[in-house]
C-alpha cells in the first residue's frame, strides 16, 4: 500500500475520519466495560453524567483541566519545533517547587506581588530544567526524547528527598509534604466555596497568548519553520540553535506554570502526588488538538473530562477507572491515524 | 573501603547479572527496531504488559515458560500495532510510541483490577529457580555470578548470542541492518521493506515483553503497579550507548546493573548518610551520563525515524 496527498479533501473526509476516531474510542471503552461485567451504555452514560453531569461535575472537569491546558500548550509549542519534549511532568514539578520555595513564607508580599514574582520563578524552573537537555541536543546532538525521559525520574526522586528534608512541614505529622503557601500567595476561586480557581483563567489566557505567538510574531514562525524542516530554516537564514532555546524556555515554562497553578490554586501545598501523570495526558491534549493552541484547550477539557467522569462511574459501577487511561491512549492512536487518513488517500497495489 | 571491597563480593555480582537480565532482553529488542529504522518509545509499556501477562498466565495455572511464551506474544501484538501505525501508515514514532506505552499500560492495570478486584497485596507465584550448571558454577565469582542464575537469565544471554547471529551472519540480518540504512536498495532487491520493518518491530516487541515478565517470573514473584519503574526508558540509552551493537549494548546492560546494584550496596555502607533518594536517582544520571559521552561518535542508523514510501526518495 502507498499513501498519497489527497486533493479531493472535502468538509465530509476531514471531519469523517475523526468522527471515526472518536468512536471507536467509544467502541473500545464499551467493549472493555462488557469485560468488567458491567452494561457498557450504562458505563458510558454515567461517565458522561460524572464529566459534565451537574455544576459540580462540570466544575470538577474544568479544575482538572488546568494542569492539563499548561502541559498541553508545553508540548504543542515544542512538538511544533519538533522538540521532543516528553519531560513536562518534571518541569510541573520545578514549577511546584519554585512556587513552595518562594510562596511559604520567604517572600512577606502582598498577593498583587507575589503571585507575578511566583509566576515568573514557576516559569524558570520549568524552562531551566528543559535548557539543559535542549542544550545537550544543539551543543552535543544528544537525543533530547531520553534525557526529558530520564530526568522525569531524577525530578521526583529530588521532590521526594526535598519533602523529606529541606522542604518538610515540620506539623505534616511525618508525611512527606511542603509547607502550606501562605495566604497571600494562594489563587482565589472563581466561584465561593468550589474547587475551581483562577489558574484555569491564567490557563486561557495562556492559550491565547501562545496562540498569538505562534501566529503573530517572528519567533512563532522561525518555531514553525524549524519544526517543518530545520534545513530549509537554516538556508533561509532562521537561527535554528537559538529558535529551539526560545521553544526550550516557552515549553518548559508552560509546564512550570501547571505546577504553579496547582500549589497556588488547588492544593496549596507540594506532595509527590501533585500531577497525576500531567506530563504524559498534556502529549495526549496536544495530539488530540493537533497542536493547535486553542484546540488545546478544547482537548484538555475532553480528556479531563474522561478522567473525571471515569472516577465517578467507577464508584457507581465498580468499573476500574483505569477504563479513562485505556480511552485517552486509545483517542491518541485513532486521532493521529484519523488525521493522517483524511488528509492521504490509501492505494493498494 | 567497605565500598570498595562491595566489588569482591560473588553476592554482588549475582546480583548485578540478575538486575541486567531484563534489560538485555529489552535492550536487544529495542536494538532489533531501531537497526529497522524504527524507534520504539513503546518499550516502557510493552515490558509492563509483558511482566502482567507472564505472570498471568502462570497465575492461572500456567507453565513458567508458557508464561514467558505468552509475554512474547503479548509484546508482538503491541509491536504489530506500533508498526502498522508508524511503517506503513508513517505516523510519527515519536507519538505512537508514547502512545504505545500509554496504551499497553493503561489496558495491563485495567485488566489487572477486572481480575483481581478485592486483592489488597499482590498475590503471588513459584517464580523460576536459579539451575546452577554443574562445574561451571563452581568457579569463585564468575561461575556464581554467571552460572548459578535462573534459565531465563540464561535465555537473555542467549538472545544477544541469536540477534548477532542473525544480525551479522545471515542474509536476513543484512536485510534488516539494510532498512535501517537504506530502504531504497532494499525495496530493489525485491524485499518489502514494510514487511521487514513491522517484523522487526514485532520480534523486538516480544523481547521487551520478555524482558519484562523476567521481572514477574524470575526476578520477583508477584505483579505490583509501577514495577518496570523505567527501565524501558533506560534500555533506550543502553542502545545510543551500545552504538546499536548487540555486543556493545550487552556490555552496557551489565555495567549498568553492576552500577545499580553496586549503589543499594553502597547505600547500606553509608548508613543513611547520603540521602536515599541521591542513590536511586545515580542510575538515571548513569543513563544521561552516558548519553552524553557517547553522542560525539554516535552513528545512528541512517534510516531510523524516516518513514519509507515505495517509489519516494
Amino acid at each position: 500500500m502507498r499513501l498519497e496527498p489527497r486533493t479531493d479533501a472535502t468538509l465530509a473526509t476531514t471531519l469523517a475520519y475523526p468522527a471515526a476516531a472518536f468512536v471507536l474510542t467509544l467502541l473500545v471503552a464499551a467493549f472493555l466495560a462488557l469485560i468488567a461485567g458491567a452494561n457498557p451504555f450504562a458505563v458510558l452514560f454515567q461517565v458522561l453524567k460524572g464529566a459534565a453531569g451537574s455544576q459540580f461535575a462540570l466544575l470538577e472537569t474544568l479544575t482538572r483541566a488546568t494542569p492539563l491546558i499548561f502541559t498541553g500548550l508545553s508540548i504543542a509549542v515544542a512538538f511544533r519545533a519538533k522538540l521532543w519534549n516528553i519531560g513536562a511532568e518534571a518541569q510541573l514539578y520545578a514549577g511546584a517547587v519554585a512556587t513552595v520555595l518562594l510562596g511559604t513564607g520567604l517572600l512577606p508580599l502582598p498577593a498583587p506581588l507575589l503571585i507575578p514574582l511566583l509566576m515568573l520563578a514557576a516559569v524558570l524552573g520549568g524552562a531551566l530544567l528543559l535548557l539543559g537537555p535542549a542544550a545537550l541536543k544543539i551543543r552535543l546532538g544528544v537525543d533530547e526524547v531520553v534525557t526529558t525521559l530520564l530526568l522525569n525520574f531524577v525530578i521526583l526522586l529530588v521532590v521526594s528527598y526535598l519533602l523529606e528534608g529541606p522542604l518538610k512541614d515540620p506539623m505534616g505529622m511525618g508525611w512527606p509534604q511542603s509547607k502550606r503557601v501562605i495566604a497571600d500567595a494562594q489563587l482565589p476561586r472563581l466561584i465561593q466555596g468550589k474547587r475551581l480557581h483562577f489558574g484555569f483563567v491564567l490557563a486561557l489566557a495562556s492559550a491565547v497568548a501562545v496562540w498569538l505567538i505562534m501566529t503573530r510574531t517572528t519567533l512563532g514562525y522561525a518555531m514553525r519553520a524549524v519544526g517543518a524542516n530545520p534545513q530549509a530554516a537554516r538556508f533561509s537564514g532562521i537561527p535554528v540553535n537559538r529558535v529551539l532555546v526560545w521553544t526550550a524556555l516557552l515549553a518548559g515554562g508552560l509546564a512550570g506554570l501547571a505546577g504553579f497553578s496547582e500549589v497556588a490554586g488547588l492544593k496549596g501545598n507540594l506532595t509527590l502526588d501533585l500531577s497525576s501523570n500531567y506530563g504524559m495526558s498534556g502529549i495526549v491534549v496536544a495530539m488530540l488538538a493537533m497542536l493547535h493552541p486553542l484546540g488545546v484547550v478544547v482537548s484538555a477539557v475532553f480528556v479531563a473530562g474522561v478522567f473525571v467522569g471515569a472516577d465517578a462511574m467507577s464508584r457507581a459501577a465498580g468499573v476500574p477507572s483505569y477504563i479513562a487511561d485505556v480511552m485517552v491512549a486509545t483517542a491518541l492512536l485513532t486521532m493521529v491515524t484519523a488525521i493522517m487518513l483524511s488528509r492521504h488517500r490509501v492505494r493498494w497495489r | 573501603m567497605e565500598a570498595f571491597e562491595i566489588l569482591f563480593q560473588a553476592s554482588f555480582w549475582v546480583a548485578a547479572i540478575r538486575i541486567a537480565s531484563p534489560l538485555i532482553f529489552a535492550t536487544m529488542g529495542e536494538l532489533v527496531c531501531e537497526r529497522a529504522g524504527v524507534l520504539n518509545l513503546g518499550i516502557e509499556g510493552i515490558m509492563v504488559a509483558g511482566a502482567f501477562a507472564g505472570w498471568m498466565t502462570v497465575y492461572l495455572g500456567g507453565d513458567l515458560w508458557f508464561g514467558v511464551v505468552v509475554a512474547a506474544l503479548a509484546g508482538a501484538l503491541f509491536g504489530l500495532l506500533h508498526g502498522v501505525l508508524t511503517v506503513p501508515f508513517g505516523l510519527s514514532q515519536h507519538v505512537v510510541g508514547i502512545g504505545v506505552t500509554l496504551f499497553a499500560t493503561a489496558i495491563t492495570y485495567f485488566t489487572y483490577r477486572v481480575a483481581l478486584p478485592q486483592v489488597t497485596s499482590p498475590p503471588k507465584i513459584v517464580s523460576m529457580q536459579p539451575l546452577p550448571i554443574p562445574g561451571l558454577s563452581s568457579i569463585p565469582v564468575v561461575g556464581e555470578a554467571l552460572f548459578s542464575q535462573t534459565p531465563l537469565t540464561y535465555l537473555a544471554f542467549l538472545a544477544v548470542g541469536v540477534v548477532a547471529w542473525v544480525m551479522y551472519r545471515t542474509p536476513l540480518g543484512l536485510a534488516l541492518r539494510a532498512v535501517g540504512e537504506n530502504p531504497a536498495a532494499v525495496e530493489a532487491q525485491g524485499i518489502s521493506v514494510s514487511a521487514m520493518r513491522v517484523g522487526a518491530v514485532m520480534a523486538g516487541s516480544a523481547l521487551m515483553a520478555v524482558g519484562g515478565s523476567f521481572l514477574t517470573l524470575s526476578a520477583f514473584n508477584s505483579f505490583f503497579f509501577e514495577m518496570v519503574n523505567g527501565r524501558g526508558w533506560v534500555c533506550i540509552a543502553l542502545v545510543v550507548f551500545g552504538s546499536w551493537r548487540p555486543g556493545k549494548a550487552l556490555l552496557g546492560a551489565i555495567l549498568f546493573a553492576a552500577f545499580d546494584a553496586y549503589q543499594i550496596r553502597l547505600q547500606s555502607v553509608t548508613g543513611g548518610l547520603v540521602p536515599y533518594q541521591f542513590f536511586l536517582m545515580l542510575p538515571y544520571i548513569l543513563s544521561i551520563a552516558a548519553l552524553i559521552l557517547v553522542a560525539r561518535r554516535a552513528t545512528y542508523p541512517k534510516a531510523l525515524m524516516i518513514p519509507y514510501q515505495k517509489g519516494e526518495r
